[in-house]
């Protein structure tokens, strides 16, 4: 218990310290043990300087989950990329049905929300624009649907309903 | 084998950057100018990327994790830019935009772009937006 509470207030988040610390590394690209020393040093130091501004990150409860998350965004990056690839350079500008969508949100973690907003951004033919004051709703543009509800409700199933698995939203 | 490898990369890349700058030239409304740029940002880019791994890693024999890093930093960049631009636009057009918008729920909230700025106390911290 003593172990935990002093790993949490020099480590508040494991996560980062590690991805800093190969970021570290991979932008020296160099392998060497000073620099693994500098990278861990930095690790440890950007996050403690951090803790004010993040005082709880979530959990992450299935980091499995979480890289299945990951190449299923990949894959849909690059399937979305071709058919947008279609429109643009095949039909006349005239003929897109651009929408505005309403995509009501479960999910209330902020990370898990900013998380969502940045996949639907990435994925092409849709942009997240802004977020409903109070978090319940993302207001997400769509350059081509044939079906916004379809679209709705394929975004909910395919990524949010993941996330909220990532980090066991809605299990409580 | 592996020039092929990488010219079909970087055939690739070039391709998708094409359709994102023909896109931003074509199409008529802002908002769907802002579509193209994320597709040059993923496939455009990640082509390139994906040629210069084969590249040095398979003819040079130097193995570079660099690309790997461009994407993560392009993932954290690009949704923050667009959100930021779409939400300067929504800001700029509110008057002409507000009422095509749908809105968020049946309850009373906005968007929280049209959100009035937090009253002026305390600290002074809140952004104004």
């Amino acid at each position: 218990m003593r172990v935990r509470a002093s790993l949490r207030r020099w480590l508040p988040h494991p996560a980062l310290s590690l991805v800093l610390t190969l970021t570290w590394v991979a932008l020296q690209n160099d392998f060497s043990a000073a620099q693994w020393l500098m990278g861990a040093i930095l690790g440890v130091a950007i996050p403690l300087f951090l803790r004010p501004f993040w005082p709880d990150p979530p959990p992450v409860r299935s980091w499995r989950a979480a890289l299945a998350y990951a190449a299923i965004v990949l894959w849909d990056i690059t399937k979305a990329n071709v058919q947008v690839a279609g429109w643009v350079l095949l039909r006349r500008p005239e003929t897109l049905r651009s929408t505005w969508l309403v995509v009501p949100l479960r999910l209330r973690l902020p990370e898990a929300i900013a998380l969502l907003a940045g996949t639907i951004t990435m994925t092409p033919g849709t942009v997240s624009c802004d977020l409903a004051a109070d978090g319940s709703a993302l207001l997400v543009h769509c350059l081509h649907t044939e079906d916004a509800a379809a679209t709705v409700a394929e975004i909910k199933t395919r990524y949010e309903e993941r996330l909220m698995r990532i980090f066991g939203e809605g299990e409580a | 084998m592996a020039d092929m490898l990488i010219a079909a990369l970087l055939l690739v890349g070039a391709f998708f950057g094409f359709v994102g700058s023909w896109g931003l030239v074509r199409l008529p409304q802002t908002m769907q100018r802002l579509h193209t740029p994320t597709k040059a940002t993923t496939l455009g880019v990640g082509g390139v990327l994906l040629a210069s791994i084969v590249y040095f890693g398979g003819v040079r024999g130097e193995w570079s994790i660099h690309e790997l890093l461009i994407t993560l930093f392009l993932f954290l960049a690009a949704p923050v830019s667009a959100l930021m631009l779409a939400r300067a636009w929504l800001h700029r057009e509110r008057e002409r935009v507000r009422a095509t918008l749908p809105r968020p729920g049946a309850s009373g909230v906005d968007w929280g772009t049209f959100q009035p700025p937090p009253e002026e106390s305390g600290s002074g911290a809140e952004p104004r937006r």
